[in-house]
């Protein structure tokens, strides 16, 4: 590869990462002023307002909250029932924070999960998910099929005693792909997803029609090809009785021949992997 | 007489009481009040299991046991009169420290006034009540369905009328003496044997006609006033743990549907037992007291002089109440139906042992269960199909956990193919675990709980291939009708142990049996395709094993004989009894695979 094109990567990757942080950031800030009595709808606003006070004009999608026993999608049967609700949050409760801010183009989409005051259960799933992020790395490196490897999530999900949670997502995708978008002076939103980003999706799910891949990785036929090069936003979902815990972030794939070059995390400095790292040394 | 107990005499208000004392008077002190007809050796049981861990007292209620009898009686039997009697014995045995009361009968009626009236506010730490109401909260019930009166609030009404009829007698004059004193005092034992399947021995004592007779003056010095015009202002100033038994002839559940705007602090039990619960369920008594009992003491440590919390146990849910604290063992809890039904158990605050042969993944439910909510939990790797292995298993656990209360014998394998292809190894890998390890399970652990003598559930996992014929299917649907047929006869046998035996019939649920089932007559290829396409199968009906799971707690609750449990288990057990011929043509159906 020509280093001018290494170096546009690398660009390219710096404006994902930094609105990646920008979202954890949000993520953070907000979790952090999250207390009893406040309601999933003002848990979004809180996340919506923060961004946009940043610079933050369109959107993946708009932020989301789940909060007791949606944070595992219990008794959910249409999508319109992800948007945020009156719930409250109550002490001990675990909640989810999933936004997907554009940002200079950028598009990021990201899912953090915490409990307000302790949860032993909700941190438990929080530790289980490391091995997750390992396999689905390991397995991309491998150029397996990408059904495969959802299957191969959801088979460690069974062992470890879970329940696959991000199977209630439309089409039970595991992750799709982002990409640059647009910036407009106006994008309308349909159901909560910003028109730009639905364009690119849509347009890549055209092409890979035509090329036989799909953006949206599922457990179904059109997932059963190898990784395609691209940024991939990865949400596994672990349920489990009424307690739910993902990450999301941002995955990248390229046409390398070197393994480690293949796929990588486009950043490793986030949140859960921090916390993961604290866990190993607390061990040690 | 009580094995082993300190007694003393204690006077006030003109009598002497019986009191006896066991265990280290150090330790919190458990005061156990008998109800009617009884005397304090009906506590024998529960007093001699609490001895080791509490300093235990019991004393004779007044007219009753080796307690004098107030002159006149009239008048000598009213809540007040008792109260004195509890502080006296309170203070003589525990002087400058609140004791915990345990009641029965009307020994937890009478402890109702002595945790809701003002003079004892400081001597009781907490209050364990069972089949003994307050007469206020009960005057308050009575008028509040009166003046309001609905279906069903008249519904219940006459049926706690109809089950009071004994107290419309005991109110005619000098008659119940008579009856007591005569016919009835010597054939009691007998009767409580025969009805409430109380086991005999030394109880009840001989003092049995003198005390039913004093006795009858609780209800006549008691209930009229107290039903006529109940103290409005009758709160629990203590933690109250209520445990009610659903069988009991002489109250009706109903009674404590608002007892949380009396207690405020209320820890609800449930026991599928009759009204002589101190006889017939000692253990599960003692476990509770000893739990609750210690729960407030940690508390009143932990927080010496603010104002008393309730002491909640973790678990939660709607079987909490029944299954808190009970031993609870799953057979093939690493997978599947097993699994969710230990967490469900767990969910519940039982005490779950998870026993699979792949040692991970049993500890991995254990870990799960104890982050559930579990009171604790314990992985044991056994094969079930091993004889001996299995034989060890119960041994191990009689002694180190006691009796399991509910055993859950679900492991099972899968297997498929055609009768002609199917060789004996074949059938005896399946027989072995399908049917030899329901057999192990029931005949060791069901053991155990027959000679305990306090009841159990027995729940076998059969399937709805066990009434289902099918063509693909032989060896896996004669192993599971085997074991169908099997709970059913146990379910005859051990109903007069009060054990409880159910079969489980799930249907097409999303477990991982289908990738570890055998396909026989097929080479090993063939036989990961099929394992894989039907894994699919059932992935795409994707009924959860949790609510298998939640028909197995509900089916031990109502003690149902067979449950299926998926709408097609539902279907083909309907048809099987109705139409059985569209289901002999159903099992001519090569299934696709």
């Amino acid at each position: 590869m020509t280093t001018a094109g290494t170096r546009e990567l690398a660009s390219e990757l710096r404006g994902f990462q930094r609105v990646q942080r920008l979202a954890y950031e949000c993520a953070q800030e907000v979790a952090a002023r999250l207390e009893p009595g406040v309601t999933e709808r003002e848990a979004a606003r809180m996340q919506r307002e923060w961004l946009r006070a940043r610079g933050v004009r369109d959107w993946f999608h708009l932020p989301f909250a789940w909060f007791g026993d949606r944070t595992a999608f219990v008794g959910f049967r249409v999508p319109l029932q992800f948007f945020p609700t009156d719930r409250r949050l109550e002490p001990g409760m675990p909640f989810i924070l999933d936004m997907a801010p554009v940002f200079e183009g950028f598009t990021a989409d990201i899912g953090y999960s915490g409990a307000l005051g302790g949860h032993p259960l909700q941190e438990l799933l929080m530790d289980d998910l490391e091995a997750h992020r390992e396999l689905i790395l390991r397995e991309v490196r491998e150029r397996r099929s990408l059904r495969e490897i959802y299957q191969d999530v959801d088979r460690l999900m069974v062992r470890q005693g879970y329940a696959n949670r991000h199977r209630a997502y439309p089409l039970g995708v595991i992750a799709h792909k982002v990409d640059r978008v647009r910036e407009r002076r106006r994008s309308p939103r349909l159901f909560g997803f910003g028109t730009q980003a639905l364009k690119g999706l849509a347009s890549d799910a055209l092409h890979g029609h035509r090329e036989g891949w799909s953006p949206l990785w599922s457990p179904y036929r059109f997932s059963d090809h190898p990784p395609r090069p691209g940024l991939w936003a990865v949400e596994p979902h672990l349920g489990f009785r009424g307690t739910g815990a993902k990450f999301e972030e941002v995955l990248v794939v390229t046409d390398s021949r070197d393994p480690s070059e293949s796929a990588f995390w486009l950043d490793d400095d986030l949140p859960h992997v921090r916390r993961w790292a604290r866990r190993k040394a607390e061990e040690k | 007489m009580l094995e082993g107990a300190r007694e003393r005499r204690v006077r006030t208000g003109g009598i002497e009481l019986c009191v006896a004392e066991l265990g280290d008077p150090g330790r919190p002190t458990v005061v156990l009040v008998h109800g009617y007809p009884d005397s304090k050796e009906v506590w024998s049981e529960v007093a001699s299991r609490l001895a080791d861990r509490f300093h235990v007292v019991l004393y004779d209620v007044r007219g009753h046991g080796r307690s004098s009898a107030p002159r006149p009686l009239r008048g000598g039997f009213t809540l007040e009169k008792l109260t004195d009697d509890f502080l006296a014995v309170a203070d003589a045995v525990s002087p400058g420290r609140p004791v915990h009361l345990v009641g029965h009968d009307w020994g937890s009626v009478q402890s109702w006034e002595f945790v809701t009236v003002e003079r004892t506010k400081g001597r009781v730490a907490s209050f364990t009540s069972m089949s003994g109401p307050s007469l206020d909260h009960f005057g308050h019930w009575i008028n509040k369905r009166l003046t309001r009166p609905t279906p069903r609030r008249i519904g219940q009404l006459l049926g706690q009328g109809a089950k009071s009829w004994y107290v419309y007698l005991l109110h005619t004059p000098v008659l119940p003496e008579l009856a007591w004193r005569g016919p009835l005092g010597k054939r009691w034992p007998g009767i409580l044997r025969r009805l409430e399947k109380v086991p005999g021995g030394d109880y009840p004592t001989s003092s049995l006609p003198s005390d039913a007779a004093h006795g009858a003056w609780l209800y006549r010095d008691n209930v009229r006033s107290r039903l006529r015009r109940p103290r409005p202002d009758a709160h629990a100033h203590t933690p109250v743990q209520l445990i009610t038994p659903l069988g009991d002839a002489f109250l009706s559940e109903q009674l404590y549907d608002d007892l949380e705007s009396w207690a405020p602090l209320l820890t609800r039990r449930t026991i599928p037992a009759k009204h002589w619960v101190p006889r017939t369920r000692p253990d599960q008594l003692a476990s509770w007291i000893t739990e609750f009992v210690n729960s407030v003491e940690s508390e009143r440590k932990s927080e010496a002089g603010t104002p008393a919390t309730a002491p909640q146990s973790k678990a939660t849910g709607p079987y909490a109440e029944r299954f808190g604290g009970q031993l609870v063992l799953v057979t093939g809890a690493g997978s599947g139906i097993g699994r969710a039904t230990a967490f469900a158990f767990a969910e519940a605050g039982a005490r779950v042992i998870a026993v699979d042969r792949d040692a991970e993944s049993a500890s991995r439910t254990a870990e799960l269960s104890r982050a559930l909510g579990a009171a604790d939990a314990w992985a044991e790797t056994v094969d079930v199909s091993d004889e001996q292995a299995m034989e060890k298993l119960a041994a191990k656990i009689l002694a180190e956990r006691g009796v399991v209360d509910v055993l859950v014998n679900n492991a099972g394998i899968g297997m498929s193919g055609s009768f002609l292809e199917t060789t004996p190894e074949d059938w005896r890998k399946v027989l072995d675990v399908n049917l030899w390890g329901v057999i192990h399970g029931c005949r060791l652990f069901g053991r155990q709980m027959a000679d305990r003598g306090q009841g159990g559930h027995i729940v076998n996992t059969a399937s709805a291939a066990a009434f289902q014929p099918s063509k693909s299917l032989p060896a896996y649907s004669a192993s599971k009708a085997a074991v169908l047929m099997l709970s059913e006869c146990l379910r005859a046998e051990l109903a007069g142990r009060d054990i409880g035996v159910t079969a489980v019939c799930p249907g097409l649920v999303n477990t991982n049996i289908t990738s570890t089932a055998t396909f026989v007559g097929v080479d090993a290829e063939e036989e990961k395709r099929r394992q894989k396409r039907s894994a699919r199968m059932y992935g795409l009906r994707n009924y959860p094993p949790e609510k298998v799971a939640s028909a197995i707690l509900r089916a031990v609750v109502r003690n149902e004989a067979v449950v299926p449990v998926t709408p097609e288990a539902k279907a083909s057990h309907a048809l099987s009894r109705f139409a059985p011929g569209v289901l002999r043509r159903l099992a001519r159906v090569e299934p696709r695979l």
